[in-house]
């Protein structure tokens, strides 16, 4: 068994962000605990991104609190994230991963073999020498993967993983993802794919204009949407 | 016998004091970059991550440094050096190690200005990968230095470049003494006015393939490494 997460709960109390006079989330309140994968969805410009951000610790709240495991600032060593576009270091595919791994103090000599095992996780097993930016983009997806899985995390945040990626790429990450959660690591995710909402999330937070409109249980959030928002963007509606 | 004919003559023959000016030439130049990229790419780095009250006027400052009239600075080392000028007593006017400070003093804003930019566009794009991984002011400015080495290069060859050009600083700490500070530049200087033409073009000849070779010999390392680590 793993040892329990140090982050978790992550809890939010009136959190609110703002960059100039736009609020990019407005007053939102959530915790995150233990369990099956948390999958926010909603429109572009709803806050997903940012309220990742805020949760792994990278953007300071302008109002409100946030706590990981009720402190109110805690380095992101078991925290790890995916960002949507995810940079390349300028070093090969394996190094990309050495850096993970000593950046969360793995000793030099059993980088190599680590490194070559999460390639092999995330499918990518044969391009470690690979220069990082050549990749092609699922495979700079897949590297970043597990670059995060280097850093051995309780609490991994994923920024709209599959967003253009094909549906075969989109597998793979999809059963990474999987794979993981059954680990017992907490994963939280966005996505505009309500049907990978379904696969994969254990609970849905549901945001709209930076808004948390609804949050629930996947099941309960698809069958029956207790807000008017949910219900329109469930059914296909354009939500402005 | 033309003057062109005599020059190559001179530069084929290898000359013991044609050789001597060179490897002068070369050591003074090549040291004042290696001393100025330790000072200015740290201090380029420094500037590029962090941010303070004056930081905009600083690197506005440096970029003006980049060009810095080379007699001017050597009139600032000559009087700090000169035996009444305060570091006067270690006695190193009209020696080589005068000639390494001054041209050190002209590279440094080059290598630190250039290398300001490059970082910076590399922070820029690891900003935030590198926050995620919890890496520490420290090892930022280490991985971004080691990550953009390839583009610094470029940085150095234009410090390079200055260096090995300028005639002004050196001639001035230097003194040009036959046989000891006498290098490309100041012996070119010194020839072309006493009318020894076929000496000064030899010479010209020499400085202008020793720049071509050594950035040619920096562009096909900088292609290879980027081969090799994208």
């Amino acid at each position: 068994m793993r040892p329990p997460p140090v982050d978790l709960p992550i809890m939010l109390v009136d959190v609110t962000v703002a960059a100039g006079a736009v609020t990019v989330l407005d007053h939102v309140t959530l915790t995150i605990g233990t369990g099956d994968p948390t999958v926010l969805i909603g429109p572009n410009g709803a806050g997903k991104t940012t309220l990742l951000r805020v949760v792994m610790g990278l953007v300071p709240v302008s109002h409100g609190l946030i706590t990981w495991s009720g402190r109110e600032s805690l380095p992101p060593t078991r925290r790890a994230i995916l960002f949507q576009r995810p940079a390349m270091l300028r070093r090969s595919t394996a190094g990309n991963v050495r850096y993970a791994l000593a950046a969360t103090g793995v000793p030099r000599a059993a980088r190599q073999n680590r490194a070559a095992e999460l390639l092999a996780d995330v499918g990518l097993k044969g391009l470690d020498r690979r220069p990082a930016r050549r990749l092609s983009g699922g495979e700079q997806q897949r590297l970043a993967l597990a670059r995060a899985l280097a850093r051995n995390p309780d609490v991994l945040f994923l920024d709209e993983p599959t967003a253009s990626l094909d549906p075969a790429a989109t597998k793979s990450i999809e059963d990474t993802v999987r794979a993981i959660s059954a680990r017992g690591v907490k994963v939280v995710m966005s996505t505009h794919d309500l049907g990978q909402a379904k696969r994969l999330g254990g609970d849905i937070v549901f945001l709209h204009r930076g808004r948390l409109v609804e949050t629930g249980p996947t099941a309960d959030f698809f069958a029956a949407p207790r807000s008017d928002e949910a219900r329109r963007f469930i059914d296909g509606e354009l939500l402005l | 016998m033309t003057g062109d004919a005599s020059a190559l003559h001179l530069v084929l023959s290898g000359d013991p004091e044609l050789f001597a000016i060179v490897r002068l030439s070369l050591l003074v130049s090549l040291t004042a970059v290696l001393v100025a990229a330790l000072i200015g790419i740290p201090f380029g780095a420094f500037l590029a991550l962090t941010r303070f009250p004056g930081r905009e006027a600083v690197i506005v400052v440096l970029n003006a440094m980049m060009g810095l009239p080379p007699v001017v600075v050597g009139l600032a080392i000559y009087l700090l050096l000169s035996r009444s000028g305060p570091l006067g007593p270690l006695g190193l006017l009209f020696t080589p190690q005068a000639m390494v400070i001054a041209q050190t003093v002209l590279v440094a804003p080059i290598i630190a200005a250039l290398s300001r930019q490059t970082i910076e566009d590399l922070w820029v794009e690891y900003r935030d990968e590198l926050a995620a991984m919890n890496i520490g002011p420290l090892g930022r400015i280490a991985t971004l230095v080691w990550d953009a080495r390839f583009s610094l290069v470029t940085a150095l060859l234009a410090g390079f470049g200055r260096a090995a050009a300028e005639v002004g600083a050196i001639i001035i700490v230097g003194g040009n003494i036959q046989g000891f500070t006498r290098t490309m530049t100041t012996a070119i200087a010194l020839e072309t006015s006493k009318g020894d033409l076929p000496l000064a073009i030899g010479l010209g000849i020499v400085l202008i393939s020793i720049v071509i070779i050594i950035n040619t010999l920096a562009w096909g390392a900088r292609r290879a490494g980027e081969r090799y680590a994208g």
